[in-house]
């Protein structure tokens, strides 16, 4: 992390941080260099040795002859199903810190390259009952540990990893949607037509990345497992403005959310944490703080632009804005 | 009795349906051939710009193509149903329906996994499923149990095809050379022995066996893909039974009509009698009323326990397809059930309308398991694009199904067009055994 926040940062943050920490002059991920190393076959020795410390602590000693090949970390098909050793992610959304500032989506719009309509992270306008107040409820893919979508896929396109993330390779994906009428969360999109974008050859295709998108196949939100590599938050936890997401280990029992960083488990006591509906035994991990003690009010998230707005017309609070609005 | 005689006899009798091509029918085959190839045009524009010409979006990801899947893969394994039963029954009366049942089996098991094939975003990677299969999906069991389900089918329909060939074979010396050569191949040297007549029998009777209980476990895997999800009115133990009720009650709908067309057509009143329409529409009734009562069961318990999103769901069912619902459920099982359940109204014509009104009835009760479901998930649908909250389908949809319906009949036409539509084989099975009897009876 370059930010200022993190350059302050306690220990335990610090301890976080760790993970995907690479030392040496590139900053690349070793765990790719290592797979890439394995799979070249003509090494041309320069006889200089740079000694790397591979994400999950070992040293190791590579040519620096194929350092420079790979300028950035790519990580294939292949070794993204592997996951990032000794990791059980996790993410913790403040509902009462929530006031739609969009910024979360915008973040993830940039970060996955996708269309103003395309949106991995969505914000919903919940209402629970006829007496509960409406509330923002950001919602990504919640990473299931019994993920309904992995069990029906036939090709093994959509996959859980060791590090609890649910990915899609759609390399692999012949876009039968079974995987989205099965997800209950309605987490997953689809590419209907074809866009100039995915001939986009910039990067290669990366189910890490999520790009560039593929016509005919399904996507969803990602973790941002390449960013997590590189030791950094996912785009919508970076971009929150008002600290809303944590993310973080469930192994390290750490969550942050770029400004403080808690116990995931005493936070989930203390605050009533809890998993959106349950009762599907789908097991997410994304958990949800309940949007008690609200630091803004609901109308703070109606500055918004008149066609997102819209989206929420019929919760009796919008209509009531919106009719004010016209006199 | 003389059987090569009567076997002269029978082929002349048959030979003018199947020769001919009279003017009728040439204009029926190019009107099919015509929407065939709409069918095809939209095919091609589909793979070219893509799956944006659908009515299918994120929410509502399948539309009628797998409501047409399951309506045509249900066709074809009640046929297999009925005509795996049929070979059970000993009643002359089920020789003249038999083939029919048969080709309808066949026919739309060929067709039915073409509209899955519409519904794939990526057809170029379809050998995926067979160099990365994945055991635990239900798509791969049903990929499995169709393809199985295909190739029994298809022995099935072909032995019961081989006595006919033989025949042909045998008495054809005026038929174009193809033909002739045609036939031959195709009756694989059968020469009606007691001998070879006992082993194909024996191999007719125990493929009819197998091709009930795969009937049953393809159909109940089909159900399986909706029913082994998680969404609201899709999440029901009772999916597979169900379905295959249903399929049943399809399946006969499409057999009367089929039985009404041939005998109009084909002038075999002799052989389709109106008690093949009786026995038929008591069929149909019966099946209604399972039919109806698993209907019943299903929206009835979903309503009484008013889970809040099943009750969203019937919401939608009672507002925005109120008038398909009624249709569906209540006009589909009623109008047929009350037609035959009175004895007056047990016309030929009457029961192939009830048949009408039970098929159409029933793509409809799939078109409302399938589309409102998807159209509300647990989350509710945020959206302000207008397609993406509703499915309608597009004319490239609909050009693709009337393309399929019409490969079905033209095939169906072609068919009876190679071998006679009532088993000529059968037909002498029934005197032989008749005349054995009166035998039996004068020596006794």
């Amino acid at each position: 992390m370059k930010d200022d926040k993190s350059s302050k940062g306690n220990p335990d943050r610090r301890k976080f941080m760790k993970l995907g920490l690479m030392t040496g002059i590139t900053g690349l991920s070793g765990a790719t260099l290592l797979s890439n190393l394995a799979s070249q076959e003509e090494l041309q020795a320069s006889g200089n040795k740079i000694k790397l410390l591979t994400p999950d602590g070992k040293v190791v000693e590579v040519d620096a002859e194929n350092i420079n090949k790979y300028p950035e970390a790519h990580i294939t098909p292949a070794e993204s199903r592997e996951g990032i050793p000794n990791r059980k992610f996790v993410m913790v959304i403040d509902l009462a810190k929530c006031n739609n500032a969009r910024k979360c989506v915008e973040g993830c719009q940039r970060g996955h390259q996708l269309d103003p309509h395309e949106e991995f992270m969505k914000v919903q306008l919940i209402r629970d009952n006829e007496e509960g107040a409406p509330y923002w409820f950001p919602k990504p893919c919640f990473h299931c540990d019994e993920p309904p979508c992995v069990t029906v896929c036939p090709t093994g396109a959509t996959f859980k990893r060791d590090d609890g993330i649910v990915l899609v390779d759609n390399d692999r994906c012949i876009g039968c949607k079974f995987c989205m009428t099965s997800c209950p969360y309605s987490a997953r999109s689809f590419n209907w037509g074809h866009k100039d974008k995915f001939e986009n050859t910039d990067q290669p295709y990366s189910p890490e990345t999520s790009v560039p998108a593929s016509e005919g196949t399904v996507m969803k939100c990602d973790f941002c497992p390449d960013l997590l590599r590189q030791g950094e938050l996912p785009y919508c936890a970076k971009e929150c403005p008002m600290g809303v997401i944590y993310f973080g280990d469930k192994n390290e029992d750490l969550v942050t959310n770029g400004v403080e960083t808690l116990r995931f488990s005493q936070l989930i006591k203390d605050r009533g944490g809890y998993r959106y509906m349950e009762h599907l035994g789908t097991k997410p991990n994304v958990y949800y703080l309940p949007p008690v003690n609200r630091q803004f009010p609901l109308e703070r998230g109606f500055d918004i632009d008149e066609e997102i707005l819209d989206r929420y017309k019929d919760v009796p609070e919008v209509k009531e804005y919106k009719a004010k609005a016209k006199k | 009795m003389d059987i090569a005689k009567r076997k002269k006899e029978l082929v002349k009798e048959f030979a003018p349906n199947i020769i001919h091509f009279g003017a009728l029918s040439k204009f029926w085959i190019g009107l099919l051939l015509a929407l065939i190839l709409t069918g095809i045009a939209a095919f091609i524009i589909q793979v070219v710009k893509g799956h944006e010409v659908t009515g299918m979006r994120d929410n509502v990801v399948w539309g009628i193509y797998i409501i047409n899947f399951i309506f045509f893969v249900c066709l074809s394994y009640s046929g297999a149903f009925i005509s795996g039963i049929l070979h059970f029954l000993k009643t002359p009366l089920k020789n003249s329906v038999m083939r029919i049942v048969e080709i309808i089996t066949v026919l739309s098991l060929i067709i039915g996994p073409i509209f899955i094939l519409l519904c794939i975003g990526r057809l170029d990677r379809l050998h995926y499923l067979f160099i990365y299969p994945r055991i635990q999906s239900p798509i791969t069991w049903d990929i499995i149990a169709i393809l199985t389900d295909l190739v029994g089918c298809f022995i099935y329909l072909y032995m019961t095809f081989i006595p006919d060939f033989a025949i042909l074979r045998d008495n054809g010396q005026d038929q174009p050379i193809w033909r002739q050569k045609l036939y031959r191949f195709l009756a694989m040297n059968y020469q009606d022995t007691p001998e070879q007549r006992q082993r194909l029998n024996k191999l007719i009777r125990t493929m009819s066996v197998m091709i009930i209980v795969l009937a049953i476990v393809a159909y109940s895997v089909l159900a399986w893909i909706f029913s082994l999800t998680l969404q609201p009115g899709w999440n029901s133990t009772i999916f597979a039974p169900y379905f295959i009720v249903a399929g049943l009650y399809s399946g006969v709908g499409v057999i009367i009509i089929a039985m009404f067309l041939v005998r109009k057509y084909r002038k075999l009143d002799h052989y389709i009698r109106k008690i093949h329409f009786n026995v038929a529409g008591l069929v149909l009734l019966i099946i209604s009323l399972l039919y109806g009562y698993f209907t019943f069961s299903e929206y009835f318990s979903r309503w009484f326990s008013h889970k809040v999103h099943d009750i969203n769901l019937l919401n939608t069912l009672f507002s925005r397809y109120f008038w398909e619902f009624i249709f569906a459920n209540y006009i589909g099982v009623l109008v047929p059930f009350f037609i035959i359940f009175f004895k007056r109204f047990r016309t030929i014509k009457l029961i192939t309308f009830s048949s009408v009104v039970a098929i159409l009835g029933l793509w409809m009760n799939r078109y409302l398991i399938v589309v409102p479901t998807l159209e509300t998930p647990y989350i509710p649908i945020q959206d302000t694009r207008a397609e993406f909250i509703n499915y309608s389908a597009t004319w490239i949809e609909w050009a693709l199904s009337l393309g399929g319906i019409a490969t079905f009949v033209l095939f169906f036409m072609l068919i009876v067009k190679l071998v006679p539509v009532v088993p000529m084989s059968g037909i002498i099975d029934n005197e032989r055994e008749n005349n054995n009897h009166k035998s039996a009876n004068k020596i006794r």
